[in-house]
């Protein structure tokens, strides 16, 4: 038996209550998990609010006259970009090389600042056009639903920078790495409700 | 696998001692192409029985959902993931019953509420 299989066997003999805790990236990561799939219950609300009023459009426009299907394509490959060049820049902080790191989340931070910027365009037009939220209980439910997916990700633009920052004063110490890593777990969580929003929302509009 | 992470399970994400690299980001990244691709197709196409197209849009975006939590998240059914996957099952489960369960107690509401007409007529 090699010393590796005899580690392992030393290790699982003892009953999990006595191994001790977790190291601290287990924890913290772990505790996120938990706090998206909150956040997930969450848009589930608005999810369901949306299905039950995208009937209910008051004698105003109805979601298959507003949406543009190239626009949201757009915005869709942005997103989608954006969740790999993370995947990217999170092997970078884990090999503290600091060039990729940059390059990389950099360019996470340009594509979710274009979905950002392709967004509030088609919020502006619709308000504009007097489709704005108080219009019908659909544009109210889709306000509600796809505002709050941008909200979460302008917080997570926010977050970045500060990450940054944090990687340029404190460096890469483990405590950055973990929240970097927290980080990572929160964008690819926005890109998954994103899916869920292209389809109920844009491609499911009759 | 190390004795740590075999005796006290992992994280949810990427590990230092993971060696997919960008292997699975890319991986993912095709299937999740292909398979918006695809959805788009679904929404535009008349070769679909018109009908169907809800269904297909619904299966194309739970198999996506899928490929992001696989290869982005990287959570999985191993023995050392049973935490992840444990509360995944639950916030799924959640989320199915507030959303199912909303869509038919409202369904369920309407069919039952007395049409407008007929509660003008009522009232006067």
């Amino acid at each position: 038996m090699s010393t590796a299989e005899e580690a392992i066997r030393r290790m699982t003999d003892i009953p999990l209550s006595m191994r001790g805790p977790a190291p601290a990236r287990v924890i913290a990561g772990f505790g996120f998990w938990l706090f998206l799939l909150s956040d997930v219950i969450l848009f589930s609300a608005l999810f369901s609010a949306y299905a039950v009023l995208s009937g209910a459009t008051a004698g105003g426009p109805s979601g298959a006259e507003l949406f543009d299907k190239g626009h949201v394509f757009q915005e869709t490959m942005c997103l989608l970009a954006s969740s790999v060049t993370c995947g990217f820049g999170l092997l970078a902080v884990q090999k503290a090389d600091s060039r990729g790191m940059y390059l990389w989340m950099g360019v996470t931070f340009l594509l979710g600042l274009c979905f950002l910027t392709l967004e509030t365009g088609e919020f502006g037009a619709m308000v504009a056009a007097g489709h704005g939220p108080s219009r019908s209980a659909f544009l109210s439910s889709f306000f509600a639903l796809v505002g709050t997916h941008g909200l979460h990700v302008s917080m997570g633009l926010i977050w970045l920078i500060v990450m940054l920052l944090q990687v340029k004063t404190l460096g890469f110490r483990p405590m950055v790495q973990r929240r970097f890593f927290c980080f990572a777990l929160f964008w690819h969580a926005l890109d998954i409700v994103w899916v869920g929003v292209l389809t109920i929302v844009y491609l499911g509009a009759r | 696998m190390d004795a740590q992470v075999q005796a006290q399970g992992r994280g949810p994400g990427v590990d230092p001692a993971d060696v997919h690299g960008r292997r699975s980001y890319l991986i993912g990244l095709a299937y999740a192409v292909g398979l918006t691709l695809a959805s788009f197709w679904a929404a535009t196409t008349s070769d679909v029985y018109a009908p169907a197209v809800p269904v297909l849009l619904a299966a194309l975006a739970i198999a996506q959902m899928g490929v992001h939590v696989t290869f982005f998240l990287h959570i999985s059914s191993a023995p050392d993931q049973t935490n992840n996957f444990l509360a995944l099952e639950f916030g799924i489960f959640i989320t199915g019953l507030v959303i199912f369960g909303s869509m038919m107690i409202m369904a369920n509401l309407n069919h039952n509420m007395v049409s407008m007409d007929q509660l003008m007529q009522m009232q006067r």
